[in-house]
């Protein structure tokens, strides 16, 4: 798919319906890294990931110059710290504190709360959408007055909330509810 | 900077809480500790950490910062010319370190908390199966981070030997009250010889508490 300089040799093994896939996309694109894309089936988990991340087997695993790097979040800050154009996380200590804060947040509590409305129906899905949106207020509030979490452009937490923006919306549409 | 300026929100007992109280040792940052009650929690808190309603809460010059493992980073960036760096220099090293710490709190310390609440024999059986893979994966995990050198980090303690070590306390209480060796020297060589250097770091002796003090709040808790 994309060129390979002598000198990097980049590649993500990742799927395309997976959110924590695509936010590795995004700032690999973000920050201008020509990458290798291998879909991987995860019914069907090829030898290359079992081996490349042998600890959860899952994608996404970025491969920079043979050493491979698993979990979104740490491989996004792998990326931020390797390629230093376009930075994703704040300089300041306290923000990216807080970015890293809401980022966790983000995948351990509105992520796991949201997707446990598969398969529930009645008051249980109702109990869902109610604890889904509770989380959501407190994303809401660290959007006052700003456009993005990272203030005037794209940051650590845009990137991983996209999560809230794309999936969780096409979520709601195939099961038929609204958060 | 004033030690006022530096507050720390935990409990003795708690291991995320010995986390932060570990990185500020390393940073020679002085700082108060707000001391939660078992069993109720503080306005202090509560304001603190509103989403979560946990401590450790790390409030510098007011502003509170939460999670143990990102205020331990937060430190870090704070104090980055103070003391030893917490975090490894290299990016890939950094990212080793931040992975191996999420897998402990995902992974790992779940598996030891539930052996203290395993019930029958089945049960027991499969945490202790988890525990020996996770310890397994730790062991191969020390050696490709230490390189030869005695922690995680290097030759000095750092993020990843603070991640794990901060649980060596309850580990032993655990194994005391189910009667298994949980860490074996002869299955885990290099971790165990790692956790009895981590102990005896003079930026971990003050916070770790004593396995009897501990093992006793374990039996008033778990009772």
């Amino acid at each position: 798919m994309a060129e390979r300089s002598d000198s990097e040799e980049v590649k993500l093994l990742g799927m395309w319906a997976s959110p924590f896939s695509r936010r590795i996309e995004i700032a690999l694109t973000l920050k201008g890294v020509s990458y290798e894309f291998s879909e991987e089936d995860i019914t069907n988990k090829s030898s290359l990931l079992l081996q490349l991340n042998p600890v959860y087997k899952m994608i996404p695993v970025l491969v920079h110059n043979g050493k491979p790097i698993s979990e979104p979040l740490v491989i996004l800050e792998y990326i931020d710290e390797t390629w230093r154009d376009n930075p994703i996380l704040p300089q300041d200590p306290y923000e990216r504190a807080m970015a890293r804060f809401w980022a966790k947040f983000v995948d351990e509590q509105i992520y796991v709360t949201a997707m446990k409305v598969v398969g529930k129906i009645g008051e249980e899905r109702d109990a869902v959408v109610e604890a889904t949106r509770d989380l959501l207020m407190f994303l809401e509030k660290e959007l006052v007055g700003k456009d993005f979490f990272g203030g005037r452009s794209l940051g650590f937490v845009d990137i991983v909330a996209t999560l809230v923006a794309f999936w969780l919306m096409r979520t709601e549409e195939i099961v038929g509810v609204k958060v | 900077m004033a030690s006022s300026d530096v507050k720390l929100i935990g409990a003795w007992a708690s291991p995320f809480v010995m986390r932060p109280r570990i990185a500020l040792n390393l940073k020679s940052v002085p700082y108060e500790f707000l001391q939660e009650t078992f069993g109720s929690k503080s306005e202090l808190l509560l304001k603190s950490n509103p989403v979560h309603k946990k401590i450790p809460v790390l409030l510098h010059a007011d502003k509170p910062v939460c999670e143990s493992n990102i205020i331990v980073e937060y430190i870090d960036d704070t104090w980055s010319s103070s003391g030893p760096s917490i975090l490894p220099s290299d990016p890939y090293d950094r990212a080793m370190a931040r992975f191996w710490a999420a897998y402990i709190d995902e992974k790992w310390f779940v598996a030891l908390r539930s052996f203290l609440k395993a019930g029958g024999e089945e049960e027991k059986k499969a945490v202790i199966a988890q525990l020996e893979e996770g310890n397994a994966f730790l062991e191969k995990a020390f050696i490709d981070c230490s390189k030869g050198k005695p922690f995680f980090n290097g030759d000095n303690i750092g993020y990843l030997d603070i991640a794990l070590g901060c649980f060596l306390a309850w580990l032993r209480v655990t194994e005391l009250a189910v009667s298994h060796k949980i860490l074996d020297e002869a299955k885990t060589p290099s971790l165990s010889k790692w956790a009895e250097n981590f102990c005896n770091d003079p930026a971990v002796k003050p916070v770790m508490p004593e396995t009897a003090k501990l093992a006793e709040f374990a039996k008033k808790i778990f009772s």
